[in-house]
């Protein structure tokens, strides 16, 4: 048991906070749910790409450097401490891309995975609908074979789809099997936005910003070149992505100790010690947080799944953000209120609990499949 | 980088769950609690033949925290943070037989040293013997208290300046908390699914499932703290004394959650003596504020960020 950087580790990490430093922009970037932030959050993902540091673990022929799991949590630590700008295309690389590994076929492969890394190609996650948010397998919007054309036509009404407004390609779960129930007859299909019959409403968020959209399917024509993994099968499929999504690849320590160190920083400015234990449990969170994630990165170094741990995980990383940031506000005093960095995590902070599938969802994940606790009876299902 | 229990710890940890699960502990607890401390001691000799005793100078802080994880989970008597924890680093030799100690400001009573062949009391100016007064009861009552007779003067100025007794000490705490916790949460659970009211399991109503999740969630989140200051025990740096606080922060606050949820869930059953439950629940109290409170360690580890 040990906690240690082997010396090519350790060269990997001197390489990216190298690169970090010389390249990461001074200012922050407008946010990327702006016009203006949006392409120059393409471009920095761009550069990225050029020097083979946004996607570190994946194959070198898709602009990889095949780095380890244990590589990319460091890689990760590096890139927040940096203060590098967010992610415009972590739906694509961190959700979508690990499904496309290990469901999709070599074209799509070859076809989905460079525009990607390069950020050229953002994609737009459409999942829930205005009826089928926590009780997903509800969703109603359906795929109608059309043999003629070798393909389907998606018809219905996603919502809540987060960087739709300005995204390249969208990807989500249709019901191909009216006759099946919930689970099952589902298709993952992925798409262009702007293919005919897609209508993008974007809807602005909290903070007046339009992160998520609409995504209305009228008569919309996907090619079977377009189907990930087999038709009907589209929840198990969909369900490693949600693993993803709950687990690792989202929310790597880095943001939160970043953030808690530059929480500690205000309070060496600001020091109230009416909020120093909240400092201090804002600290021992990202700090167990941290130590967790590499007994994580053990285990499935080791074969281990992720499995319903990744409900763990999304509790006590959307926990954690919301509460390290309330402590920044309550520093600020009166000004907490204005505009400021903090204000903007906060916002952001408060969606995690209910994005990836709610808080409550993963509670009851947490009870039934790692406690065994019983189901408990479900209400009337179709 | 392996941040994982290897295979020979753990099977020394399910070695030691084996021999505790067969020695009916919450008897034992109960007779110590009593004043019959013999089946307590014959526990003791047989812990000690599997090298209990002898760990903190012999092996790794590693393999502390998994014993004393097991002697929290089995609600073990006796002064055992004191013996092969405390005093073996204190004294810089492993403890013969049985041995307590009071180290005040932060532990003012010496734990049984009515079964202790020796009572140390720890001052500034190092460890010295010390004669006790009448016992006190404790929230546990398998801890017996007893002050020391003198008063000591001054505080020692150990907890903060890199004590790593003190600190192996805290960290043994912490590893019986989260032992404790992870034994009242499966125990909990266990009720959850045999209660049935209103026709149903109690375990399948979310109002219990979500409490006893948030229990797991805490625990799961304890536990590589603990190892994480294991491993820092092993090689000192200046954040070593750091990380025991913060590991002893976060299994009292586990522990004591697992506590209250274990009770909640329970219902009046678990408010009686009589049902064992009570062992693990009035154990964990004692513990939270044993070997530094959680507002001492809280504010060791704020001095250790923003410097003091």
């Amino acid at each position: 048991m040990d906690l240690d950087l082997s010396e090519s580790e350790v060269a990997f990490r001197d390489e990216a906070r190298a690169w970090l430093a010389a390249n990461v922009p001074a200012e922050p970037l407008p946010s990327m749910d702006t016009a203006e932030g949006w392409r120059l959050h393409q471009e920095w993902e761009a550069r990225l790409a050029a020097d083979r540091w946004s996607v570190v673990s994946w194959p070198r022929d898709y602009h990889g450097r095949e780095a380890s799991l244990v590589e990319w949590v460091i890689f990760e630590e590096e890139y927040y401490r940096a203060g590098a700008p967010g992610r415009v295309s972590q739906n694509g690389i961190f959700l979508l891309a690990p499904i496309i590994f290990e469901h999709g076929t070599k074209e799509q492969q070859d076809r989905y995975l460079p525009s990607m890394a390069t950020g050229e190609k953002v994609w737009a996650q459409c999942w829930s609908e205005p009826e089928a948010g926590s009780d997903l397998a509800s969703l109603k919007s359906t795929a109608r074979r059309d043999d003629a054309r070798g393909g389907w036509v998606l018809n219905g009404q996603k919502t809540w789809s987060s960087r739709a407004t300005y995204a390249h390609w969208g990807f989500g779960l249709f019901r191909s099997d009216p006759e099946a129930a919930r689970h099952h007859g589902l298709t993952y299909f992925l798409f262009p936005m702007d293919a005919d019959g897609i209508t993008v409403r974007p809807i602005a968020q909290l903070d007046g910003e339009a992160g998520f959209a609409e995504v209305f399917f009228d008569e919309v024509f996907v090619p079977d070149a377009d189907v990930l993994g087999a038709p009907g099968d589209g929840w198990r499929v969909a369900m490693s992505t949600a693993g993803n999504e709950r687990g690792l690849s989202l929310r790597s320590p880095g943001r939160f100790c970043a953030a808690v160190d530059r929480l500690v920083e205000l309070y060496r400015e600001r020091p109230d010690t009416r909020v120093s234990d909240r400092v201090v449990d804002a600290w021992l969170k990202a700090e167990a947080y941290r130590l967790y994630t590499w007994g994580t990165v053990t285990r499935l170094a080791d074969g281990g799944e992720m499995g319903a741990a990744g409900s763990v995980n999304k509790v006590w990383w959307s926990e954690l953000d919301i509460a390290l940031h309330e402590t920044a506000l309550d520093l600020l005093g009166p000004e907490a209120e204005v505009e400021s960095r903090w204000l903007d995590g906060y916002t952001f902070a408060l969606s995690g609990p209910i994005y990836a599938g709610t808080n409550e969802i993963q509670r009851n994940i947490i009870a039934e499949r790692i406690l065994g606790l019983p189901r408990e009876p479900k209400g009337a299902q179709r | 980088m392996r941040f994982e229990l290897t295979d020979e710890q753990r099977a020394f940890g399910e070695a030691l769950d084996g021999l505790l699960s067969a020695a009916d502990t919450a008897a034992v607890a109960r007779a110590w609690a009593d004043g019959d401390t013999g089946p307590g001691l014959k526990l003791w000799a047989r812990l000690a033949d599997q090298g209990l005793t002898v760990l903190a100078t012999e092996a790794t802080a590693v393999e502390v925290c998994i014993a004393f994880e097991a002697l929290g989970r089995h609600a073990v008597p006796g002064p055992w943070v004191e013996s092969a924890a405390y005093l073996p680093i204190a004294l810089g030799h492993e403890v013969e037989g049985v041995a307590t100690v009071a180290a005040p400001p932060r532990v003012p009573y010496a734990l049984d040293a009515d079964v202790a062949d020796t009572v140390y009391l720890a001052g500034p100016d190092g460890l010295a013997e010390a004669e006790v007064g009448e016992q006190r009861a404790s929230v546990d009552r398998a801890r017996r208290l007893f002050a020391p007779a003198v008063e000591v003067g001054g505080a020692p100025s150990l907890e903060t300046s890199g004590d790593s007794a003190f600190d192996l000490a805290a960290l043994a705490t912490a590893a019986q908390l989260l032992g404790l916790g992870e034994r009242v949460l499966a125990d909990t659970v266990t009720y959850a699914k045999q209660r049935r009211q209103f026709g149903r399991e109690i375990g399948s109503y979310q109002a219990i499932k979500h409490q006893l999740a948030d229990v797991r969630i805490a625990l799961d989140f304890a536990r590589p703290l603990v190892y994480g200051a294991a491993l820092s025990l092993a090689e000192p740096v200046e954040t070593t004394p750091r990380a025991v606080s913060a590991a002893k922060v976060m299994c009292a606050d586990a522990a004591y959650l697992a506590s209250r949820t274990g009770l909640q869930v329970h219902g009046a059953i678990g408010y009686t003596q009589e049902f064992d439950l009570s062992i693990w629940i009035t154990k964990i109290r004692a513990l939270v504020t044993a070997w530094g409170t959680p507002a001492f360690h809280r504010a060791r580890i704020l001095d250790s960020l923003v410097g003091a």
